[in-house]
């Protein structure tokens, strides 16, 4: 009896998971730094158009956001027109002025000059409702706007 | 009495607990979108408008089947910023030192004059509007950021075009003259101003 008998090989060795939570740590590492909490659940579609002469929307300032776009999937009751969305539900034009005051009651009085706000508008919508919207806003005296776009060639806005 | 030794804890279920909390992550957040473009509306008082020569106004439509008519033209959004561009940079009267337009009597006078008015119509797709705005933008950048690159040598500012100018005035870690940058930036934006109307 050789000391050197080769062991009987019993199928692929287990691979080592000791590994597994620190790569699983390291993804939830990246969607805590990299993601942002939910601000509201959507209940339009919202895919935003691209520009490329963008600026960062200075989150230093108080930001309200106001989307607009057609009711999503299961929605279909609201219509296929463009609607706009207020934190979470369907509004109509002439809650914008009510939503614009409530928002600046939340903010510390200095701050109220500074509220920029975020048009998050679908590219299909069309410029009828975001006309109104702007003149609304002009009528509350919020006239520090931004059009929420992602960062692309222009040319792809219009397929 | 014998020393006995920690017994080990088990690991095994830290990717679960792990997986668990990147799924939690995953779900309730999104990466947002920051950038836009920002713009300033018009107060809503009425104020009688002054009085504009017309070749000093630069018409853009855009109508309801996303066509561009500028100037009474049609033209193709391709075309846009170069026509902006022209426009603003014309000079005509001579009064504006660093430009280097053609001084076409027809087109506008100086940019300081020159007016860019967009109008749209209601059935105008968001996307072509979105288009049209960021082309625009895009001329006065071109128009700024090549003033910014003719003044920023003599300032300490080589090799800087005005985007960037604004980007490091706002990044806390740039490591220059704020103040002077600033000025600078000013200094621009009066050369160039900015001066977009849109027609309800």
């Amino acid at each position: 009896m050789s000391k050197f008998k080769k062991k009987k090989s019993e199928g692929l060795p287990a691979i080592s998971t000791a590994s597994l939570p620190d790569i699983v740590f390291m993804l939830l590492f990246f969607f805590m730094v990299a993601t942002v909490m939910r601000e509201n659940s959507l209940k339009i579609q919202n895919s935003l158009p691209v520009a490329n002469q963008v600026e960062k929307l200075d989150k230093k300032n108080p930001v309200s956001y106001i989307y607009m776009g057609k009711p999503s999937s299961g929605y279909e009751k609201f219509g296929t027109e463009a609607r706009i969305q207020l934190n979470d539900q369907f509004a109509s034009i002439n809650e914008i002025s009510s939503f614009i005051s409530s928002e600046r009651s939340a903010l510390r009085e200095e701050l109220i000059p500074f509220l920029t706000v975020a048009l998050k508008v679908d590219r299909k919508a069309n410029m009828g409702i975001v006309g109104d919207v702007k003149q609304e806003l002009r009528k509350v005296n919020a006239l520090k706007i931004n059009y929420t776009t992602g960062i692309g060639d222009v040319e792809t806005n219009m397929n | 009495m014998a020393k006995r030794s920690a017994p080990e804890v088990n690991a095994g279920s830290m990717a679960d607990i792990a997986f668990l909390l990147l799924i939690f992550f995953l779900v309730t957040t999104t990466i947002e979108k920051d950038s836009g473009i920002n713009r300033k509306l018009p107060p809503m008082e009425e104020i009688d408008p002054p009085i504009i020569k017309q070749k000093n106004i630069f018409t853009v439509l855009l109508n309801g089947k996303d066509q561009l008519l500028v100037e009474d033209e049609l033209m193709d959004i391709t075309n846009l910023r170069d026509e902006a561009v022209k426009f603003l940079d014309n000079n005509g009267d001579g009064s504006c030192s660093y430009c280097f337009g053609k001084k076409d009597p027809k087109s506008s006078d100086n940019p300081e004059k020159a007016i860019i008015s967009l109008k749209n119509e209601r059935e105008t797709t968001y996307a072509a509007y979105i288009s049209v705005q960021n082309e625009l933008v895009a001329a006065y950048n071109i128009l700024r950021n090549r003033r910014a690159l003719e003044l920023g040598s003599s300032k300490g500012f080589r090799g800087m075009d005005f985007v960037q100018m604004q980007i490091n005035y706002k990044d806390a870690r740039f490591n220059g003259d704020k103040e002077k940058l600033k000025s600078l930036i000013d200094q621009i934006k009066l050369e160039f101003p900015q001066k977009l109307s849109e027609v309800q």
